[in-house]
């Protein structure tokens, strides 16, 4: 791997699938393979909602900062298997995956891309600010690192109330560097709050590479220092993914603190639509993409007998019309209107015009 | 009042200090509502930089006061998660200098979330911090920044002036759904007084004509609004009657208070210990003008702190700041 994540395994692609003892014999009515067949689901939904947002880009559909988390599937997905809907997430500006992953309905991150009423953020946010307040999604923050003390007081709630919850915190390793994740770090720590830290790992700042913003790469090691566990996982494989995860979790819930896992991971595309990506080599792209966590999932389920042409057929026309309807309904939804322009600043001044 | 034993300045004459009241209010919110606890560097143990929290982890525990690391954009962060999960945070910054460090959360979070989210997610948070100089405490402890924080929209900014209102202000301020920042002026901590019983509540969306005049309005906030109040006692004696307005409420702005004494007085001076450029003062001037322009009989006088970090030396800081004797001038002036 040309830019290989601290000399490990990260990204290595699973060539011996560990299901493959299932078998051929009606593979598909077993748990683990409906299990499998969700995460590819779920995965493609992230990859083909995206693909669909570079086109409405290109056609001038949705505008603002974009930024695309194809590649990085299998961390949403997989992380999302460890949490259940009593637990809070707080994101980055990358996060069209955690929000689908969430089950925020494509209809309403895509009507937010819009600026519609009908959007998650009723078109107050857009890309970078999708919020959910009954799913506890809490953004949708632009501010690298911003939103990690958020997640520390999300967490310092659920423990004062007794609440076996956690809260996860996607970040990247940009925010790594930002003084908000060591100041969370340590009282998350200190005060053995259940923060469940998902450092996704893509190897890149924007556009500066790890080795050139980190005198110390090993982000696992660092996150360690602060007291709390930490592992890297290969990010690229939903079910290392998940594994970590639950373990995490699991041991949230029984009240061990925050943890930290490093999801080794890449992104496919540039960091925005602005992007022209210079500062990669096309090799390297080249050789993560072979890494790929969607096809990676696929080529495991079907070398183990999980998955045959005519169902992953059916499954990408279920996700495409899925995606279809999102799109016609933003489409068709309401703008919102100038006269609302004030609302959302105060309360008060809701209940004022209310 | 509480009959519990606490530390009392002034424990014979009845009066409270501004301190006290401050740590009454505290106890208060914290006695009638479990979802409130105090947050920030040496609120517990120490008892608070200047005191106010002192006596309060002893009566409420190291869960609800609760002392945090030299992490101001943690711990003003996690407020703000805290107030998103229902609570009622209230999260001490020793000083709004400090303040400065967790600017990112305040204003990318705190301020922001509300409009972000379409109206799903409030912070329904309180900020105390100290501002102000006057005791010689040199420019990293002294500025008056909170005509910054009153640029933003989606804040509430305070600037509790008076015992009555420190006692007060902070259940009006939690009952707010959105975040309040409430300044308190350094040199108002001793300052003693006995509580008015007929008060019983703040209202936050009105300024306090603290003084009746009729010649000239004086607008003044914090620790500010004692000096306009030496100034008017002077004019007084020289026959100009002053009325003296008390913004208490920095955002949003009580034009109607402010603008209406004018229209009464038809001369105002503008008293900010922030800097004169870019100031609060210039917006009020401002509103002033866009208000009441017709009424005005005289241009509006400013008394601001001059252009320079707040310096150590005594005399030094006292010539940086507005005085009643600069108040006095001013209004001179206006009415001449």
């Amino acid at each position: 791997m040309a830019t290989a994540h601290g000399g490990t395994s990260a990204g290595t692609p699973k060539t011996k699938h560990p299901r493959r003892a299932h078998g051929s014999a009606a593979p598909s009515r077993t748990p683990a393979a409906a299990h499998d067949l969700d995460l590819l689901r779920r995965m493609l939904l992230i990859r083909r909602f995206e693909e669909r947002c570079v086109e409405l880009y290109s056609a001038a559909a949705i505008r603002g900062f974009v930024h695309l988390y194809i590649g990085e599937e299998a961390v949403a997905v997989g992380v999302h298997q460890a949490l259940d809907e009593r637990d809070a997430v707080v994101s980055t500006y990358r996060e069209h995956g955690h929000a689908l992953a969430r089950g925020i309905p494509p209809g309403a991150v895509m009507a937010e891309m819009y600026g519609k009423t009908t959007g998650c953020s009723h078109g107050r946010g857009g890309s970078m600010h999708l919020f959910d307040a009954d799913r506890r999604f809490y953004g949708g923050n632009a501010i690298v690192g911003g939103g990690l003390p958020l997640a520390a007081g999300l967490a310092l709630a659920d423990r004062l109330r007794g609440e076996p919850r956690v809260t996860c915190c996607f970040f990247g390793d940009g925010a790594f560097a930002e003084g908000e994740f060591h100041e969370t770090a340590n009282l998350a720590a200190l005060w053995g709050l259940p923060v469940l830290f998902v450092c996704e790992n893509n190897l890149y700042a924007m556009g500066t590479a790890l080795a050139r913003e980190h005198a110390q790469t090993d982000l696992a090691m660092r996150a360690a220092s602060y007291g709390m566990a930490a592992w890297a996982v290969d990010g690229m494989d939903v079910h290392a993914v998940e594994k970590a995860a639950r373990g995490a979790v699991e041991s949230m819930r029984a009240g061990s603190g925050p943890h930290f896992l490093e999801m080794r991971t890449y992104r496919f595309r540039a960091h925005s639509m602005y992007d022209p990506d210079r500062y990669r080599p096309k090799d390297e792209v080249e050789e993560w993409k072979r890494h790929d966590p969607v096809t990676g999932l696929a080529d495991g389920m079907r070398t183990a007998g999980l998955l045959d042409a005519a169902t992953l057929e059916d499954l990408e026309h279920q996700v495409a019309e899925e995606i279809d309807d999102a799109v016609r309904a933003a489409e068709q939804a309401p703008e919102e209107p100038a006269e609302d322009l004030l609302l959302h600043v105060t309360g008060r001044h809701e209940e004022a015009l209310a | 009042m509480s009959t519990r034993t606490r530390p009392r300045a002034h424990p014979d004459d009845g009066s409270t200090t501004y301190r006290e009241a401050l740590r009454e209010a505290l106890r208060e919110a914290l006695t009638s509502d479990d979802r409130v606890f105090l947050m920030g560097e040496d609120v517990g143990r120490y008892g608070g930089c200047f005191g106010v929290s002192l006596g309060l982890l002893e009566e409420f525990g190291p869960e609800r006061i609760r002392d945090t690391p030299l992490s101001e954009s943690a711990f003003v962060g996690a407020g703000i998660g805290a107030a998103l999960a229902g609570l009622r945070p209230v999260v001490e910054i020793m000083t709004v200098n400090f303040s400065l460090l967790a600017l990112d959360q305040i204003l990318n979070n705190a301020a922001t979330l509300r409009h972000m989210s379409g109206g799903q997610l409030g912070v329904p948070l309180v900020i105390r911090m100290t501002t102000g100089a006057g005791r010689q405490l040199a420019a990293q402890h002294s500025h008056s920044l909170e005509g910054w924080y009153a640029h933003i929209p989606g804040l509430r900014v305070l600037a509790p002036a008076t015992i009555d209102d420190a006692r007060h202000v902070l259940s009006a301020a939690l009952v707010d759904p959105d975040p309040v920042l409430l300044f308190e002026h350094g040199s108002l901590y001793n300052a003693a007084g006995i509580l008015d019983p007929s008060v019983r509540s703040v209202d936050l969306d009105r300024a306090a004509v603290r003084r009746e005049g009729t010649d000239v309005t004086v607008v003044a906030y914090g620790g500010c609004v004692s000096k306009a109040l030496e100034a008017a006692e002077e004019l007084a004696g020289e026959g100009i009657s002053a009325e003296v307005v008390d913004l208490r409420t920095l955002r949003p702005l009580d034009d109607a208070t402010f603008v209406g004494s004018v229209r009464r007085t038809h001369r105002a001076v503008v008293v900010d210990e922030g800097w004169r450029s870019g100031s609060l003062s210039a917006e009020i001037e401002s509103r002033i003008c866009e208000q009441a322009f017709f009424e005005l009989d005289a241009p509006v006088e400013r008394v601001c702190s001059a252009e320079v970090p707040i310096p150590y030396a005594r005399r030094l800081e006292e010539a940086a700041l507005p005085q009643p004797a600069g108040i006095v001038a001013a209004a001179r002036r206006v009415v001449s």
